[in-house]
């Protein structure tokens, strides 16, 4: 007999969930709705229309956005995945002050709120003299998808057989040679779904990008808040948001796939 | 020849090289700065002037930021009140599903959390706004006077934060009851507590674990609050993020939003402190 038969119908707790479920897709299935909505505010249904998304499309600063995001994740994820994936090897190799120091260092940033990151970054950079622009956004987003892509690696280096390394060692394997045919075919499958994870914080982070970039450097999220302060672009951001929830869900459900580790 | 199984130090300091430099240029070093500007005294010009002052962290005297301090502080509790008590229940109702449903449950739970942050933000300014949908049908109920408001008051801020930080209450709150002895609940339900009772008395103390991580996830990120307030609440649900963004962008005073910044670390040191040792256990 199933546990759900035992207890005498959990009725308050179903209740609150299909409660919970109502609150979080309904304000984003009115969003998705309205955005083939010829009604400007949505208020009611005029009919249905592609017109905010050809009115989008037309947008030029719109589609740079989405260049400049994509570029923006796509170096941050790349460089990220690498120095996050070392970092956890070494975290998970070694144990020193050094590592102790370098735990530190990776894992405060997750531990902060994202502002705090953010004013930082903008007063250091200002006071390097470094111009807000596409470089300091890239090298924001590389620090804290750097720590993020770590903190799952160790996840997934914890099942890690180090007697794999020691025995490619013994058996006269270099370290390079090891690295590339031991450590790295099995880590792969981790890094990808760690490097998609980097991948959509990159694309989604808005506070942070907002603290660090000037004028080179808006991303689609930053767009979508200048916009949002505007009402009259109400219905082009519904039709920017639903394509955004469509890509980030899809990365996610990618990304899913591979996190599942594998029975060993 | 050196033993294979120790690696040498000289490895490991090459490889801990490159991600230990990129986090002291990109976080230790402006982390530091911060802390320091906010001792420094603001010119006009915007820029950050030379000498030491502890003039920047007299805002914390004035009433008006004591008052967006002690706002901040509600705020957060509120809102971590309210996912741990809907994310309980939710939790709850998953356990008691048919094992081959409670991924799926789970699943509807956490996906908006990957939708983009903003736009599910977005998406409750869109829904509340004074001719959206929702206004549109209490004005024709009767519910709402014409062009009466919904959004921009502290509610509104604490309801959209929930909203955002529910996932992050769900899964640890999840995470935690899968260990849960059912026993003991149909125990105590057979000793005759109510289904409430039983739920209150026996699993929530047995899910502690679960609770205070649900409100380090939550609390934390809630005390930084920005975009939240900054898109649907007004000038009575001003945040310490919000003044942050103002001497940084409107009025360019440095020391002042270095100040204000680190203030809202000191108030979120003991969550982080925490949750970083909790972090420690289970690694080891």
């Amino acid at each position: 007999m199933s546990m759900a038969g035992k207890v005498r119908r959990p009725w308050f707790s179903r209740l609150v969930f299909l409660g919970v479920l109502l609150f979080l897709y309904l304000p984003l299935g009115v969003l998705v709705v309205n955005s083939f909505n010829a009604s400007k505010y949505g208020g009611r249904w005029d009919g249905f229309t592609l017109g905010w998304y050809e009115k989008l499309r037309q947008d030029e600063a719109t589609l740079a956005a989405l260049g400049n995001t994509l570029k923006i994740a796509a170096l941050a994820t790349g460089a990220s995945t690498l120095l996050g994936t070392l970092a956890a090897w070494c975290l998970h190799r070694y144990r020193s002050r050094l590592q102790s120091l370098h735990l530190v260092v990776t894992e405060l940033p997750l531990a902060v709120p994202d502002i705090w990151i953010g004013v930082a970054l903008q007063l250091f950079f200002i006071q390097a003299g470094w111009d807000l622009g596409f470089g300091t956004v890239l090298a924001a987003h590389v620090t804290f998808c750097l720590c993020y892509v770590t903190a799952l690696m160790v996840g997934r280096l914890q099942g890690f057989d180090m007697q794999l390394v020691d025995a490619a060692r013994d058996l006269g394997a270099g370290p390079v040679q090891v690295a590339l045919r031991i450590v790295l075919p099995v880590l792969l499958p981790g890094m990808i779904a760690a490097g998609l994870m980097a991948f959509i914080l990159s694309v989604d982070d808005f506070v942070i990008t907002f603290f660090v970039s000037g004028p080179g450097g808006a991303t689609l999220p930053a767009k979508v808040y200048a916009m949002a302060r505007t009402s009259r672009n109400m219905p082009v951001i519904n039709a920017l948001s639903t394509i955004l929830i469509l890509a980030t869900l899809l990365t996610a459900l990618l990304g899913h796939r591979f996190l599942k580790p594998k029975s060993a | 020849m050196p033993e294979v199984s120790t690696p040498s130090r000289r490895h490991e300091t090459w490889l801990t090289l490159p991600s230990l430099l990129w986090m002291a240029v990109f976080f230790a070093v402006p982390a530091l700065n911060l802390f320091l500007i906010s001792f420094r005294p603001a010119q006009v010009s915007g820029d950050v002037g030379t000498g030491w002052t502890t003039e920047a962290w007299r805002v914390f005297a004035e009433p008006g930021h004591q008052e967006v301090l002690v706002r901040t502080l509600g705020i957060s509790l509120a809102t971590t009140a309210g996912c741990v008590l809907l994310a309980l229940p939710a939790a709850w109702c998953i356990l008691l599903a048919r094992p081959s449903l409670r991924p799926w449950l789970l699943l509807a739970l956490v996906l908006p959390f990957w939708t983009s942050f903003l736009v599910r933000v977005f998406s409750w300014r869109a829904l509340l706004q004074s001719s959206g949908p929702v206004a549109t049908l209490l004005t024709e109920a009767g519910l709402l006077e014409d062009g009466g408001m919904l959004l921009y008051n502290p509610p509104v801020v604490v309801m959209v934060m929930i909203y955002t930080y529910l996932p992050l209450a769900v899964l640890p709150l999840h995470a935690a009851m899968e260990k849960f002895d059912f026993g003991t609940y149909e125990a105590a339900r057979d000793l005759g507590a109510g289904p409430l009772r039983a739920f209150w008395s026996v699993v929530v103390p047995s899910v502690r674990g679960g609770i205070v991580a649900a409100c380090l996830l939550v609390g934390v990120p809630s005390l930084g609050s920005y975009v939240v307030p900054e898109m649907v609440g007004g000038i009575d649900s001003e945040m310490l993020g919000s003044r942050i963004g103002q001497r940084l962008f409107s009025d360019r005073n440095l020391p002042q939003a270095a100040a204000l910044a680190s203030g809202l670390a000191l108030v979120a040191m003991p969550l982080v402190w925490l949750s970083l040792r909790r972090r420690k256990e289970e690694l080891t």
